[in-house]
């Protein structure tokens, strides 16, 4: 579960302060599917980076399973990120150098976890996606799609229980946003705690529950409780 | 485990930019190719000159009485032989002079010696035998010819028994001495040994002006170099008048400035390894500042930042450790040619310069990574990942 309190994050710049976090409290449940919205500026990139132990918020308290993030050193963080965190990012942010397998290796590296098992977990991560057949090529040798579908590979190789995806469609076509939102369904489906930043209302609204930011505020916070966001959203489509 | 793929993924860096990794190890590359070199000649070199000059005695102290009118008397040596720390002393007088015979010539010096002289150098003869003491008793116009000397005068046949020409005197020469290595500072190859008192007739010298004295050990040779001071001090008004050499102290001298001299000389090429140094960090801070986002995304994913510090350092290690290697390559190869133009002396490197030199290496890549690193690990995440 994580809880945000009256979080504020305020930026300086020259003379002007840009409110990017202007109080937000915020709880997400346990396997709850969470979709941010809001203008451009609105601060939901702000919000995802605070909430993803990237950055901290000048003010208020974050709690992620009880624990106190404010409270958390340099070196809680990285375990934090590298353990309970999956990220993905609009611009995918793989390593250019290495290769899909690689990439999705580095966290599990950083873990520390020996040779064999990163072996497993890598090759179940890239089956997952779908990118058996591609472990060895580069960033560059795969399509937009493929590589934010590595990354997609990364963000649960390390099995965490928060998947924070900032716009991990807003650079792809239609066809790899439908893939890339099936694989976040899937892993909603198998337990993950889901947070989604979109611009995309149709994509906002395959979520559980939709959460409006504007200013640096929260403006709307609507929950539906169903079964199967999917379906259900489907459904919504359906009778509209 | 975590260190084996931090080394994996830092030579992997150092190898997806060769030219730049090869430029900036080019730095350390010259640094320790100067440093090796230098220092490998000079003490190859010094080497060379006190093996040379060892040969010359190291165990023996060399007295020359300087002022024109005074003389030590043949007899007078036995004072001083009487002392226990002395063992032999051979009195012996040189000049230069010409050899003739069968109408060849040869300039060569000649030696008035006693059969001392032989005991003190060990000399090797090919035939015949040395000067004894009938020969300096009666002055006998009896000759032993250095192997060059015999070559000269008498191609290859035996020059035993045959008559050398010596300023003006017939000589008979009674043994050819073995041929010595022509760069030995006391080689014998042009010099021929005549009795000390034939010697001293033909060039009307009177008494005796050098000798060499030996000792069993160091000790007992500064025994004997004092008393032999005494005995001249006692004898002669003045100290000018007299001077010992003592072999072993100017070899000592000789070490301290050659040693001095390496010493310098790889400092001044060191400075060159300092240089290569800095080159090595100002190319990794480029590199940080170009890897800005990679960092970010390593944080992002759970990297810590000891993870980004040991990544840096191994890359800049492994690039000065590898300018090292190929640096110290270089100078055994530049070595191993200069061998062969050279063969007065044989140049090698020293265990100890090469372990310096690649310590040295490390040592560098270790100090001058530390701050591109450190400056990379505490970049904040966020920061690094907005980074364009
Ligand atoms: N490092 C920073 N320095 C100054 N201002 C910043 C910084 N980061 C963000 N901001 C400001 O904070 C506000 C919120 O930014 P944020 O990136 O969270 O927006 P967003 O909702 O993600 O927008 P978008 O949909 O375009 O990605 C913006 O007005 C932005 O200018
Ligand atoms: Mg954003």
């Amino acid at each position: 579960m994580i809880e945000l309190q009256n979080i504020y994050k305020i930026y300086q710049v020259g003379e002007e302060e840009v409110r990017a976090l202007d109080g937000v409290t915020l709880t997400v449940q346990d396997h709850e599917f969470v979709a941010i919205e809001g203008s451009s500026g609105s601060g939901k990139s702000t919000l995802m980076n605070i909430v993803g132990c990237l950055d901290i918020a000048d003010e208020g308290d974050y709690y992620i399973d009880g624990q106190n993030v404010m409270d958390l050193s340099e070196h809680s963080l990285a375990v934090m990120r590298n353990k309970k965190i999956g990220f993905i990012f609009q611009q995918f942010n793989l390593l250019p150098k290495l290769t899909a397998y690689e990439n999705v290796e580095l966290p599990l590296i950083y873990q520390g976890l020996p040779g064999r098992e990163r072996k497993i977990r890598v090759e179940e991560s890239l089956m997952k996606v779908g990118l058996e057949n591609r472990m060895f090529h580069r960033p560059n040798q795969l399509s937009g799609g493929q590589q934010q579908r590595v990354a997609v590979a990364r963000a649960l190789a390390t099995h965490p229980s928060l998947i924070l995806a900032d716009e991990p469609t807003g650079n792809l076509d239609s066809k790899s946003t439908r893939d890339i939102m099936d694989l976040i369904h899937e892993l909603h489906r198998q337990g993950n705690t889901i947070m989604l930043i979109t611009h995309d209302t149709a994509i906002a609204r395959e979520a559980e529950r939709q959460v409006q930011l504007m200013d640096g505020k929260i403006v709307s916070d609507t929950a539906r409780i169903s079964a199967s966001a999917k379906t259900e959203a489907a459904d919504s489509e359906g009778s509209r | 485990m975590k260190f084996r793929q931090s080394v994996k993924m830092a030579i992997s860096a150092v190898f997806s930019n060769k030219m730049r990794s090869f430029l900036t190890m080019l730095g350390i590359i010259i640094g320790v190719l100067s440093v090796t070199l230098l220092i490998s000649i000079v003490q190859s070199g010094t080497g060379t000159i006190t093996d040379a000059m060892s040969t010359l005695g190291g165990d023996q102290v060399t007295v020359s009485i300087t002022e024109g009118e005074k003389r030590l008397l043949y007899f007078e040596l036995d004072e001083l032989k009487a002392n226990e720390a002395v063992n032999i002393i051979a009195p012996y007088m040189s000049g230069k002079g010409v050899a003739k015979a069968g109408g060849k010539s040869k300039d060569v010096t000649v030696y008035g010696v006693t059969k001392e002289y032989d005991a003190i150098n060990n000399l090797t003869l090919t035939g015949g035998r040395f000067l004894s003491e009938l020969d300096r008793e009666y002055r006998l116009n009896v000759c032993v010819l250095g192997a060059e000397v015999a070559e000269e005068l008498f191609g290859r046949e035996s020059a035993l028994d045959r008559t050398v020409r010596i300023q003006g005197k017939d000589f008979r020469v009674i043994g050819v001495l073995e041929e010595e290595d022509e760069y030995a500072m006391n080689s014998t190859n042009r010099r021929v040994f005549i009795p000390l008192t034939t010697a001293q007739r033909i060039f009307k010298q009177t008494g005796i002006t050098n000798f060499i004295l030996t000792a069993d050990n160091k000790a007992a040779l500064r025994t004997a170099q004092t008393a032999v001071a005494d005995f001249l001090d006692n004898k002669f008004s003045e100290d000018s008048d007299y001077t010992i050499i003592n072999m072993a102290e100017i070899l000592d001298i000789m070490g301290t400035v050659m040693n001095t001299l390496s010493l310098m000389l790889g400092g001044i090429a060191g400075i060159s390894l300092l240089v290569g140094g800095i080159g090595i960090m100002n190319i990794m801070l480029v590199s940080v500042t170009e890897r800005t986002r990679e960092i970010g995304i390593r944080k992002a994913i759970g990297a810590q930042r000891s993870d980004i510090t040991i990544q840096f350092m191994i890359e800049s290690i492994f690039i000065s450790l590898m300018g090292g290697v190929i640096g110290m390559l270089l100078s055994i190869v530049t070595l191993k040619v200069l061998n062969h133009f050279v063969t007065e002396v044989t140049f090698v490197i020293s265990p100890s310069v090469a372990m310096l030199a690649l310590s040295f290496s490390i040592a560098v890549g270790l100090i001058f990574g530390i701050y591109p690193a450190s400056k990379a690990a505490k970049l904040s995440p966020i920061n690094a990942l907005r980074y364009e």
